[in-house]
């Protein structure tokens, strides 16, 4: 066998898994829809005492489109998402983003929150969250707390999320009217992203009122573009120097070198990128 | 290191073991079972070859405990065939197109594209689903051939 011997425990309820999550703190490792964990698992990468598998547990799972945001239950299935109604009608760019994620075959076991709490610095839904400034639902056996996106992701794998906690739902905002593309660019559909850029345009009166743009596979963890950001406040949406944007928010990164690609081919690549996601967005009446 | 007590249906028998926690879905298919067409590849959840239905839905063997298969149905390429001898129609599509040639990755394939036209996909979400499988030999043409024969099937009722 492959992975590391470890204990399982299949809770029934949230209130379990807490109870679980508290007795064994970081020893424990959660486990959502395990297609990036099983295989960290085989390469022993990653080595807990216990697994606390949350797949048996309903009450994490469903989209909840309620007036003060779309919210997604940390178990939801990345298929479920893709199929969903409410995604479609209320933020079909969550949709969108999340059919780059992996492959069908990974897509149906796979869950928005895993993804999220993994915090790969390359994945799609990390940086939707952070683009839409997301909040994110923390609970423990004592309670809980809502920590926002851009206080969430702390690092390459590093959130803001205790060993005793866990991550029980994601809320989205959407404005009214807000314009929300995301595209990235990788060697074969599946493989993650060597750049990949989500943006956000809160539109009123014809002009930028907030810009929310946020990188993936652009630094060691996802990544907003702040300065490209603030350059668009309050100027009208057929003033946008689409280019001047693009190459502004590839200066707020810093990519690596890997295997997968070069630190500069990456920033050349982001340009494009981010040239081709705004051009669609501005193009469009709304996202 | 905890040992569970599973009840699951593999290919329509109801099957009683006792697994370890950290025994994959695929090895339990293959040793416990002693069923080998899901195949072991690269077992971390890249190449496709142990794509299994679980539940109704695709999804990769070897990134799939076993425990977790507690309650759930299983269902492997050697659960397809009507009749010893017969093929199920995704096998018979695979064989006219010749999607195959050395075999390695064919159960996988075929067990997606069961569960897709179970569900009525089209060519174009199979053909997208084929970037879930690697297969080295074909090139992908006689599987997307298949593929197409097998979408026309679909939409002709």
């Amino acid at each position: 066998m492959k992975p590391p011997p470890f204990d399982y425990v299949a809770p029934a309820t949230l209130e379990a898994a807490l109870e679980t999550l508290a007795q064994y703190g970081d020893d424990a490792q959660p486990l959502a829809g395990g297609q990036s964990l099983a295989a960290m698992l085989a390469l022993r990468v990653a080595r807990p005492s216990v697994l606390v598998d949350l797949n048996r547990i309903p009450e994490l799972t469903g989209i909840d489109d309620a007036a003060d945001g779309l919210r997604v239950g940390a178990m939801t299935r990345q298929v479920a998402v893709l199929n969903s109604e409410k995604v479609r009608a209320r933020l079909p760019s969550l949709a969108a983003a999340t059919s780059l994620v992996g492959h069908f075959q990974t897509r149906n076991r796979g869950t928005i929150g895993g993804s999220v709490s993994l915090a790969d610095p390359a994945a799609e839904n990390p940086a939707f969250a952070l683009a839409m400034n997301a909040e994110m639902e923390l609970r423990n056996a004592k309670g809980s707390r809502k920590v926002a996106a851009v206080n969430f992701f702390d690092g390459p794998y590093t959130t803001a999320r205790q060993g005793d906690e866990l991550l029980t739902s994601i809320t989205y905002r959407p404005s009214p009217g807000a314009r929300i593309g995301v595209d990235e660019i990788a060697r074969r559909p599946g493989d993650f992203a060597m750049t990949g850029f989500v943006a956000r345009l809160n539109v009123k009166d014809g002009k930028i009122d907030e810009a929310g743009f946020a990188w993936f596979g652009m630094a060691s963890q996802p990544l907003r573009a702040p300065s490209a950001e603030a350059s668009l406040k309050g100027v009208a949406l057929k003033d946008i120097d689409i280019r001047a944007v693009a190459h502004a928010a590839v200066d707020d990164t810093d990519p690596n070198d890997d295997h997968h690609a070069s630190a500069e081919y990456r920033k050349k690549a982001g340009r494009v990128l981010a040239e081709r996601v705004l051009t669609k967005l501005l193009m469009s009446e709304a996202a | 290191m905890s040992d569970h007590d599973i009840s699951v249906t593999v290919n329509g028998a109801r099957l009683k073991k006792r697994v370890p926690a950290r025994k994959t879905l695929l090895d339990f298919i293959r040793q416990d079972c002693g069923l080998t067409g899901a195949h072991a590849g690269c077992e971390h959840g890249v190449c496709g070859a142990c794509t299994v239905i679980v539940d109704g839905v695709a999804v990769r063997s070897c990134l799939m405990f076993a425990v977790q298969t507690d309650g759930a149905e299983v269902r492997t390429v050697e659960g397809l065939s009507p009749a010893a001898g017969d093929l199920h129609p995704v096998q018979a599509a695979m064989h006219e197109h010749h999607g195959l040639q050395c075999g390695f990755c064919t159960p996988g394939i075929v067990m997606t594209l069961t569960s897709m036209t179970e569900n009525n996909a089209t060519a174009a979400e199979m053909n997208a689903a084929m970037s879930g499988h690697i297969c080295r030999c074909t090139g992908y043409q006689g599987i997307q051939k298949a593929i197409s024969s097998l979408a026309g099937d679909v939409n002709n009722g």
